[in-house]
């Protein structure tokens, strides 16, 4: 054998590899934001107007109800809801950064890099194509961290959201297994990208309010099983997306499981763990494989480089 | 004038295959329609939420406030997003801005070609939104026919509006990376939180308010709501202007925010060009 042969065959070599592809694809998004540091602006801070909106409609509801009633008890429990519902609101808007990444900067990226002329570059790096999506998807938690925080300090300092962690390492399990479920789906939603334009891109922009919707950004996603005939339907075809178990669970564990008497939530904690844990698993073989094949498909077809389809 | 409404009829019809044509019509009305009722949706389901916990009562009157408003801003996110996004798409996706820049045509006028396809399916998306309301959510609007002109005018001129501000977003984003996403997202913001569009003035801060009765489209919201819904009885503390005032209120805007939107574009133009950023792509 070559001893170039020998080399890739190498496993420790290829870890090496793929690692620096890693570092290599995340580098550009760290570097090149911070050298735009207008995305600041742009990306954290001006999309926190449209949280405080929700935030407001929370606040008005809960105003209108609380001018009805004399009742302490009542007032005390409006009180208490709307609260719990505001800092569902604020994590959402957290969980929001996060879906819109995966949407624009994971899936629809390698539509990006067809157009501009880079794809056939990654095509012919001997690297593996997951640790080309791996760099992505680290380079852009970083960068969505910064919107991710800051949605988090505004809803404690400016809105008064109090969160009660009883256990914070649950809370870091839930999160991160979350983030990789839901990197996981974008990375599978990258190889759409291979064959597809912009009917993909339009997937893209179609997975925004539906995915708000029916995976419960903006509410506690039980809310919909409780809404008879339609409401158990969208919320069962939400939990396709790893958000709405991710989200569930943070709540929980940031609210207290007797927030709204106990009845918003689909699961326990450690249920939602064990589901999200199973579905970043299966997200990331069904993506190593769907890019195989569709990288396949898009080369047969002669759709790998065609730009502006 | 002839040469700008040539190119505005071409921008507009350019405008309406890149929007529509990757795929079959009945599917681009799917696809036109799902977003917003979605995002219609994420309100009713927050009203529903609300009103299931316990000490919470139904407010239908809320309700409708917040639906009517939330119909009419998807004409906000779509032109406004149909306008910024021009300059980045031409730019930074298909990379044609400097053939159409070098063209002899009015580039603002071939903007605001471009965006006209979005105001048409905006205007659909609304309607669709408003009557699924009443059918399926009993959202309160009672509209008579004497109120059809004047709410006709207004929308006419709260569009203008739009176009105006999403001119100027334009003209800054000749100079900024690209942002096309926060914008879209952001700035449609400002207006979501601050004119009224879900909720009444009176639950902002007091400097919130003063920011809101600074913007025109606030008065849009609310002539909009009163025309279409006079029985829902929220006030939304703008009870003290007349559907006269409201009107002229816009129409000086519209005016105000054409000349602003061409002031701030020639100088996006301007500044873009001396510091060689018209073509410039930023991909990472």
């Amino acid at each position: 054998m070559k001893p170039a042969t020998v080399r890739r065959a190498d496993l420790r070599y290829r870890i090496g590899l793929n690692l620096r592809a890693v570092v290599g694809r995340s580098y550009p998004r760290i570097v090149g934001a911070n050298r735009e540091p207008s995305w600041i602006f742009f990306e954290a801070l001006l999309p926190l107007l449209g949280i405080a909106a929700y935030v407001f409609i929370y606040q008005s509801f809960g105003a209108r109800a609380l001018a009805a009633t004399t009742d302490p008890a009542k007032i005390a429990a409006i009180q208490a809801n709307t609260n719990a519902l505001i800092a569902s609101v604020v994590l959402g808007g957290t969980m929001v950064a996060f879906w819109l990444n995966v949407l624009w900067s994971m899936a629809s990226q390698l539509y990006w890099e067809k157009e501009i002329g880079n794809l056939q570059l990654y095509m012919m790096a001997p690297m593996n194509r997951m640790a080309l999506l791996g760099g992505m998807a680290v380079g852009g938690m970083v960068m969505t961290s910064m919107r991710a925080v800051s949605t988090l300090i505004a809803g404690i300092f400016v809105f008064g959201v109090l969160f009660q962690v009883a256990d914070p390492l649950m809370l870091l399990a839930v999160f991160f297994v979350a983030l990789t479920a839901l990197y996981g789906l974008g990375m599978m939603f990258a190889s759409l990208y291979l064959l597809w334009g912009r009917e993909a891109w339009n997937l893209s922009a179609l997975m925004e309010e539906p995915i708000f919707f029916s995976s419960g950004f903006y509410f506690p996603v039980g809310g919909l099983f409780k809404v008879p005939g339609w409401g158990p339907v969208v919320g069962i075809l939400g939990s396709f997306v790893p958000a709405t178990f991710g989200l569930d669970a943070l709540r929980q564990l940031t609210l207290g499981t007797t927030a709204f008497g106990g009845q918003l939530w689909i699961f326990d904690v450690r249920t939602e763990l064990y589901i999200l844990l199973f579905m970043a698993v299966l997200f990331l073989i069904l993506a190593r494989y769907s890019l195989a094949y569709l990288e396949t498909l898009a080369k047969r077809e002669g759709k790998l480089t065609s730009r502006h389809q | 004038m002839n040469t700008f409404w040539r190119t505005f009829k071409v921008a507009a019809w350019l405008g309406w295959e890149m929007d529509s044509n990757w795929t079959e019509p009945w599917l681009f009305i799917v696809y036109s329609v799902v977003k917003p009722v979605a995002g219609a949706f994420i309100l009713v389901l927050m009203y529903t939420v609300f009103a299931f916990l316990p000490g919470n009562r139904q407010d239908l009157a809320a309700f409708s406030y917040m639906y009517v408003g939330n119909s009419f801003f998807i004409f906000v996110g779509s032109v406004l997003f149909g306008t910024f996004q021009v300059i980045q798409s031409d730019r930074e996706w298909y990379q044609t801005i400097r053939y159409v820049y070098m063209a002899p045509i009015s580039y603002y006028v071939y903007i605001v070609g471009r965006a006209a396809s979005k105001v048409v399916v905006a205007a659909f998306a609304v309607l669709i939104t408003l009557v699924f309301g009443v059918v399926f959510l009993n959202v309160q609007i009672h509209m008579t026919l004497g109120s059809v002109p004047l709410f006709l005018v207004s929308t006419a001129l709260g569009l203008a509006v739009l176009l105006a501000i999403g001119i100027c977003l334009g003209g800054v984003s000749f100079l900024t990376a690209k942002h096309t996403h926060g914008l879209a997202e952001g700035i449609p913001g400002i207006f979501y939180v601050f004119c009224g569009v879900l909720f009444p003035l009176s639950v902002l801060p007091v400097w919130g308010q003063a920011v809101g009765r600074a913007i025109p489209l606030t008065y849009w919201f609310d002539i909009t709501r009163r025309l279409l819904a006079p029985t829902i009885g929220v006030d939304s503390t703008l009870v003290g202007y007349s559907d006269l005032t409201i009107l002229l209120l816009l129409f000086v805007s519209s005016i105000a925010f054409f000349g602003l939107s061409v002031l701030i574009f020639k100088a996006g133009e301007y500044f873009a060009r001396k510091a060689g950023k018209i073509d410039m792509t930023t991909s990472y």
